[in-house]
């Protein structure tokens, strides 16, 4: 696979720093990051707790703004935008997934999947936001559970309603952290599997994770430490969540037999 | 993007985001319906206290005008003697004269009606009652407005014979003769047979309360020579040509009464003239005020259900704060997060407000039938109802929708 060097990068941070303050203290959270994301990426972030790579997440979702550096998002400067064109860019450009799924409780999974149109402008028609929902839930082999509410689904059918929530207004980006935590190790291939197959038709990921093993799944891992990007580099031997799927069962099989 | 279209998504967004609102409230039947009652009893209190007062400020305006249109009563002053005052029209000062050259020389004096009053013994066949006799001129039912029953009112003819003839009061009637006709029958007073020729309409209780119905009109002459023996007149009824003369007939009436009883200047009249309008305009001041008082005590409790309006809305905010971080994070723009909440409590206080006027529209036609009152719901009072709990709806929505609004995303997301 080859990465479509020609085209603008999605993600270009130049020197990004984001200080804290605490009281007296001052805390560097992220300090002098550059990075540059091409279209078509599938990258880990990792590193310890404190590391940073939240805050470097969140400023890549322009949830949070950076102290110093630029950064160009899909080549949008993002310092000069204030909290609506923020919000603007949010909804048309990324799209979230969360460790703790963060759905809306009682509403079913189509509308929590309707949600980012319910922002978009111009609004869509109601009837294709939700023909664009059910496509989305297909997508992720939930188009039959749709009506269910998020108490009714599992773990994995949860973020399988959040990741279909993050793609369905076709983002530049989509940004996932930790998106398995909260899932055993069989769910969390499954939404792997997921992601590799997002990225095979072409979205851009940027996963953070502090577990080796779901990072194996990506194509690129920059691992971070105490603010400062410390190894950005290819994955030589990626892991297919499909052969994953496969060598479990098999493990299992064999566990029965005996 | 067009401005048409931004308009169109603009109006779809606001009514999806109603829906939305509509839904949370829902979700909570138990804590809205209890937000919306300081609303609903704020706006029923107001709704009520404007239709009673208003009820009452109609019900003594038609009793001032069961008076008589444009009355002025000219009473003889009190009398004095030996410490012990008599009272009202108890002093001989006012003649048959002095009313006669009151209808005859002031053009602003429409009628005139002598009255001489006493308290006496009525006997009908085998029942007796006591009751005011008046004595009058025929002129006395136009001056009060009253009307005839059955039979007729007495002449001018009948007054200048002094005819024992009477008119009386359907009270009176009623307890004379019971279910009989009672014209053509005949009441004693003082032992003296009366023929009644007429039945009075019914009017009801007066200002202050008695019984107007309760009584036996006679011609004047009748009652001074043969029930009180009086020389005096009590008071004279006058009945002035319009309102706006009335101000003008008392200065006229009392200059020229005192240059007939020769007051000298500086001295006290020896009589007393009371104004219909004027009483009418102090009670129609004094029903205003407690109209007024009884609004603002029932406006206080709509400020105090807009406060628990903004109480509810906060907590609501803060227990949706992560709704509240999903919705920012997938591109909900601050004014979307503000609309939100903001429908959300003008829907709470408008819905109160609703329910509100149905509960004091209700509130006041009960009040109507237990009373025996009738409250006017004016559509002025139900509008206002419901725009000023619109206002309160966006007043104390305000400050909760904008500290949704201003939440920071990665703390709402991450808030427990």
């Amino acid at each position: 696979m080859t990465t479509q060097t020609s085209s603008v990068p999605v993600v270009q941070l130049r020197n990004i720093g984001k200080t804290y303050r605490t009281g007296p203290v001052e805390v560097a959270a992220v300090r002098d990051v550059t990075l540059n994301i091409d279209p078509g990426e599938f990258v880990a972030v990792m590193g310890a707790s404190g590391s940073g790579k939240s805050t470097l997440m969140n400023i890549l979702g322009c949830l949070d703004r950076p102290t110093s550096g630029s950064y160009l998002l899909d080549g949008i400067a993002v310092a000069q935008l204030n909290r609506k064109e923020l919000a603007k860019l949010r909804n048309k450009k990324l799209g979230f997934v969360f460790q703790n799924f963060n759905l809306l409780a009682r509403t079913s999974a189509l509308e929590n999947v309707e949600l980012p149109m319910f922002y978009g402008y111009p609004l869509v028609s109601l009837r294709a936001q939700r023909q664009r929902a059910i496509r989305a839930l297909e997508r992720v082999g939930l188009g039959d559970r749709y009506r269910h509410h998020p108490s009714e689904l599992s773990g994995g059918e949860q973020q399988r309603t959040a990741i279909a929530r993050s793609l369905v207004n076709e983002p530049e980006l989509i940004l996932a952290d930790e998106p398995t935590g909260n899932l055993d190790t069989r769910t969390s291939i499954e939404i792997m599997g997921f992601f590799q197959e997002l990225n095979d038709s072409g979205t851009t990921i940027v996963m953070v994770t502090h577990e080796l093993d779901i990072a194996a799944y990506c194509k690129r891992n920059i691992v971070m430490r105490d603010g400062l990007l410390i190894s950005d580099c290819p994955n030589e031997n990626r892991r297919s969540a499909r052969q994953e799927r496969t060598r479990l069962d098999q493990e299992e099989q064999k566990a029965k037999l005996v | 993007m067009s401005t048409l279209d931004y308009i169109r998504t603009l109006t779809l967004r606001s009514s999806l985001t109603s829906l939305i609102a509509l839904r949370a409230l829902r979700r909570n039947k138990m804590r809205s319906s209890l937000t919306a009652l300081g609303i609903i009893i704020g706006v029923a209190s107001v709704v009520a206290m404007v239709a009673i007062g208003n009820g009452a400020q109609v019900r003594i305006e038609s009793q001032v005008a069961a008076l008589g249109q444009n009355l002025l009563t000219v009473f003889a002053g009190s009398r004095r003697s030996g410490g012990v005052n008599s009272g009202l029209g108890s002093a001989s000062t006012i003649t048959l004269a002095d009313a006669d050259a009151l209808r005859r020389e002031l053009p602003d004096v429409l009628a005139t009606s002598p009255e001489d009053t006493a308290t006496a013994q009525a006997v009908s066949n085998g029942r007796n009652w006591s009751t005011t006799i008046a004595g009058e001129s025929p002129d006395y039912l136009k001056i009060r407005d009253w009307k005839i029953a059955s039979g007729s009112m007495f002449t001018d003819h009948e007054v200048r014979g002094a005819a024992k003839v009477a008119v009386i009061g359907s009270k009176t009637a009623n307890e004379l003769f019971g279910p009989l006709n009672p014209v053509g029958q005949t009441v004693r007073v003082k032992n003296i047979p009366f023929i009644v020729i007429g039945v009075l309409t019914s009017k009801g209780a007066g200002m202050g309360g008695q019984n107007q119905d309760d009584r036996i009109i006679v011609p004047y002459t009748t009652a001074m020579k043969r029930i009180t023996g009086d020389k005096y007149l009590r008071s004279i009824n006058v009945q002035i040509v319009s309102a706006d003369r009335m101000a003008a007939a008392q200065q006229q009436i009392t200059s020229m009464l005192r240059q007939r009883h020769r007051l000298p200047d500086g001295s006290d009249d020896d009589f007393n003239i009371f104004n219909q309008k004027e009483i009418a305009d102090t009670v129609n001041s004094v029903s205003t005020v407690i109209t007024l008082l009884l609004g603002a005590i029932a406006g206080m409790s709509l400020l105090v259900g807009g406060i628990g309006i903004m109480n509810i809305m906060l907590v609501s905010v803060t227990e949706r704060t992560r709704e509240i971080g999903i919705r920012i994070a997938v591109g909900g723009q601050p004014r979307d997060i503000m609309l939100q909440f903001l429908i959300e409590a003008i829907t709470l206080s408008l819905l109160g407000g609703l329910i509100g006027i149905l509960v004091g529209v209700g509130a006041s036609r009960l009040v109507a039938v237990v009373a025996d009152f009738s409250a006017i719901i004016s559509s002025g009072s139900v509008i206002l109802a419901f725009c000023v709990s619109f206002v309160i709806g966006v007043f104390f929505g305000f400050y909760p929708a904008r500290r949704a609004a201003a939440l920071d995303p990665i703390d709402a997301l991450h808030y427990e």
